[in-house]
C-alpha cells in the first residue's frame, strides 16, 4: 500500500533529463515557455507546499496552465484528477467524492462552496522554485473518458508509467520533434502528445480554446510543427479551413475515430513526405497499435500477435486489447469492470475481416437497425467520404414507421456546392446539389446493400464535433 | 405543386433510384403494387418528412395503415395544414 518507490523519477526530472535542443518550448497562442527555464517556473502558489501528498483536482482553464501544473505536481501529489475543459459543474460534487479530493487547484471559474480547500493557479508562469522531492510519489493520474453521453463521466486511473510505457524511448536522431495536436491535453488523446513531447526531447504547441482552426494551423506552421495528431474529424475540418498547407509535418497521426481510406489518402496527398499513421487508442485500453501503411483497417496478422507489448484479440466481432498501457481501473466503479478474464479491454469497436485485413465497421453502441438489418454509420460514411466532392459526412439513424429506422446522411460538400444559402441559391448551385446528391446515392448503391443506402442526403455547411474532436453521434 | 403531385413525384423518384418497375400511379393502386418494397416506402416517408416537415405515420392509430395510394395521399393531406 506504500506508494513510494525510490527508483521512480517524477515527470519534471524525466522531462529535463530527456535530450533535446536548447530551444525546446511549450507554447500556446499567448505564451511560450522555455523548457530549460522550468526549474525556476511555477504556476502553483509559490513558496508553499500545499499539494504534497494530496489528492488534487486540477481545473486549469488553459492547456498550457494544465501542462505546467502537471509538471509541478507529478511526484508531489498523491493523485491528480485532470478536469477536461467541458466538465459540467453538476458533476463536480461526485467527482470530488470519487476522487477523495482534498485540494482544488483552479485557474478558471468554479462554483463556490465546493467544501474543499481551493487555491488559484497562476494563468501565466511565475518565477519561483517548484517543490521537488528526492523520493517522488507514484502519483495517480486520473483522466475522464470522452465517449459517454449524459450520466456521470467515468474517471480512469493511470500513472505516469501506464500513460507513457509504450512511448518510444531513447535518444532521437536529428533535432527534437515539435509536437502539436488538435486534441486537448486534458483528455487521453492529447495527454499522449504532451507526454511524448515531454519525455522524448521535443517541444509542444498547444491550441487555445478561442483560436480558429485556420489560425492554429498557421501558428503551428510558423513554430515548425513536425509531429501532429488529431481525430479524422479534426483533420477533415483542418482541410476545410484551406490552411492545411500552412504546416509541413513529417508525421501525421489519426486516432479516436475510424480513419477511412479517403482521409488517409487526402492527408498523404497533402503531405507527400510525411508518415500518415492511424492508431487505435482508448482512455481505458491505452494505445493499442499504429498502422503506417496508408491503408484503412489493419493487417489480420496483428491479431494474436503480442508484438510491442500489445495483444490484440477479436471476440464476437469486436476488438479487444491488452497492453501495459491499460489503465488500473475506474475510480468511480468496480476497478476491474473493463477487463475480461484474460486482462483484455473490450474497446467496443467492431471489425470485419476482408481478405487479409480487418476493417473497422463501427461502434457497438452506434448500431442502426433498418428493418432488422444492422447498419453501422461509419461504414457508410467511409463510402460517402470517397466521393471527390465530399468533405465530410455524418450518417445517423432516423426512426421510421415502415422499417423502424432508416439511414440518413448529412454531407458537407466542397464549398462550390454551398456558394449560396438555401432559398437564394441560383439555379446552377441548386442543380449542382441535385446532381451531387444523385451521384452520392449512386455511389452508395454500387457499394452497399440497399438498406445501407441513405434514404436522404442533406447538404450542410458544417458538422458538429464534440469537445474531444469526434463526430457528435446522438443515439437515435 | 400540389401535395398529391409531390407524393407521386417522390414515389417515382425512389422507384427509379431503386430500379423498380413503375406502374402508372393511380389513387386506387395498392401500395404493394406501386413498385416499392418496404424499404422503398420507408425512403419515401423519410423524404416526404424532409419536404413537408411531417411524418403522419407517427400519429397513426393501429390498423389505419394506408392500403392504396389514395389512402396514402389522404393520410398526408390530413396531417398537413
Amino acid at each position: 500500500m506504500n506508494p513510494r518507490r525510490p527508483s521512480r523519477l517524477a515527470l519534471r526530472d524525466r522531462l529535463l533529463a530527456s535530450s533535446g535542443p536548447q530551444e525546446r518550448f511549450i507554447s500556446d497562442e499567448a505564451t511560450r515557455v522555455a523548457v530549460r527555464g522550468l526549474p525556476s517556473t511555477v504556476v502553483l502558489p509559490p513558496g508553499s507546499d500545499p499539494a504534497s501528498g494530496r489528492s488534487v483536482l486540477l481545473a486549469a482553464d488553459t492547456q498550457l496552465t494544465c501542462a505546467l501544473a502537471l509538471i509541478e505536481l507529478d511526484g508531489v501529489a498523491r493523485r491528480i484528477v485532470i478536469c477536461p475543459p467541458d466538465l459540467a459543474d453538476d458533476h463536480l460534487p461526485a467527482v470530488l467524492e470519487s476522487g477523495d479530493i482534498d485540494l482544488i487547484l483552479s485557474s478558471g471559474s468554479l462554483p463556490r462552496s465546493l467544501g474543499r480547500p481551493l487555491l488559484r493557479l497562476s494563468r501565466s508562469p511565475q518565477s519561483g522554485v517548484p517543490k521537488r522531492s528526492d523520493d517522488p510519489l507514484a502519483t495517480e493520474w486520473v483522466l475522464f473518458t470522452s465517449g459517454t453521453t449524459g450520466g456521470e463521466p467515468k474517471m480512469v486511473v493511470h500513472t505516469l508509467d501506464s500513460l507513457s510505457s509504450h512511448l518510444p524511448s531513447g535518444p532521437l536522431a536529428g533535432p527534437g520533434p515539435v509536437w502539436s495536436t488538435f486534441y486537448d491535453i486534458r483528455r487521453y488523446g492529447g495527454m499522449q502528445v504532451f507526454l511524448r513531447a515531454c519525455l522524448g526531447g521535443g517541444s509542444l504547441i498547444l491550441s487555445s480554446a478561442s483560436e480558429p482552426s485556420a489560425a492554429f494551423l498557421a501558428r503551428a506552421g510558423l513554430c515548425g510543427v513536425s509531429h501532429i495528431l488529431g481525430t479524422p474529424s479534426h483533420w477533415r475540418r483542418a482541410i476545410m479551413t484551406g490552411q492545411a498547407h500552412a504546416i509541413r509535418p513529417s508525421y501525421v497521426r489519426l486516432s479516436g475515430e475510424v480513419a477511412d481510406q479517403a482521409i488517409l489518402t487526402r492527408l498523404q496527398q497533402l503531405y507527400p513526405d510525411a508518415i500518415v499513421a492511424h492508431a487505435f487508442a482508448s482512455t481505458e485500453a491505452g494505445v493499442g497499435f499504429e498502422v503506417r501503411d496508408g491503408l484503412e483497417g489493419f493487417p489480420a496478422d496483428l491479431v494474436g500477435n503480442s508484438g510491442v507489448g500489445t495483444a490484440i484479440a477479436i471476440v464476437d466481432g469486436s476488438l479487444r486489447l491488452r497492453s501495459g498501457a491499460s489503465a488500473a481501473g475506474y475510480l468511480n466503479r468496480n476497478p476491474k469492470s473493463f477487463l475480461d478474464d484474460g486482462g483484455f479491454v473490450d474497446t467496443g469497436d467492431l471489425v470485419e475481416l476482408r481478405g487479409d485485413r480487418y476493417h473497422f465497421t463501427g461502434r457497438k453502441e452506434g448500431l442502426i437497425n433498418v428493418g432488422g438489418n444492422k447498419v453501422y454509420p461509419e461504414e457508410i460514411e467511409a463510402i460517402i467520404n470517397q466521393h471527390p466532392d465530399v468533405v465530410i459526412s455524418r450518417v445517423k439513424g432516423r426512426r421510421n414507421p415502415i422499417t423502424g429506422s432508416v439511414v440518413t446522411a448529412d454531407v458537407v460538400p466542397r464549398p462550390v456546392f454551398l456558394s449560396c444559402r438555401a432559398g437564394t441559391a441560383p439555379v446552377d448551385a441548386l442543380s449542382g446539389q441535385v446532381r451531387l446528391r444523385h451521384e452520392i446515392l449512386d455511389f452508395c448503391r454500387a457499394k452497399l446493400s440497399a438498406y445501407k443506402v441513405p434514404a436522404t442526403v442533406t447538404f450542410v455547411d458544417s458538422i458538429a464535433l464534440s469537445p474531444a474532436g469526434k463526430l457528435v453521434r446522438s443515439i437515435a | 405543386m400540389t401535395l398529391r403531385m409531390t407524393i407521386f413525384e417522390t414515389i417515382q423518384q425512389v422507384a427509379a433510384e431503386l430500379g423498380k418497375p413503375q406502374p402508372p400511379l393511380r389513387e386506387d393502386l395498392h401500395l404493394a403494387d406501386s413498385g416499392l418494397d418496404s424499404l422503398g416506402l420507408a425512403v419515401v416517408v423519410a423524404r416526404l418528412e424532409d419536404r413537408l416537415g411531417v411524418d403522419p405515420f407517427s400519429r397513426l392509430v393501429d390498423g389505419a395503415f394506408p392500403m392504396t395510394l389514395g389512402d396514402f395521399v389522404q393520410l398526408y393531406e390530413s396531417a398537413t395544414p
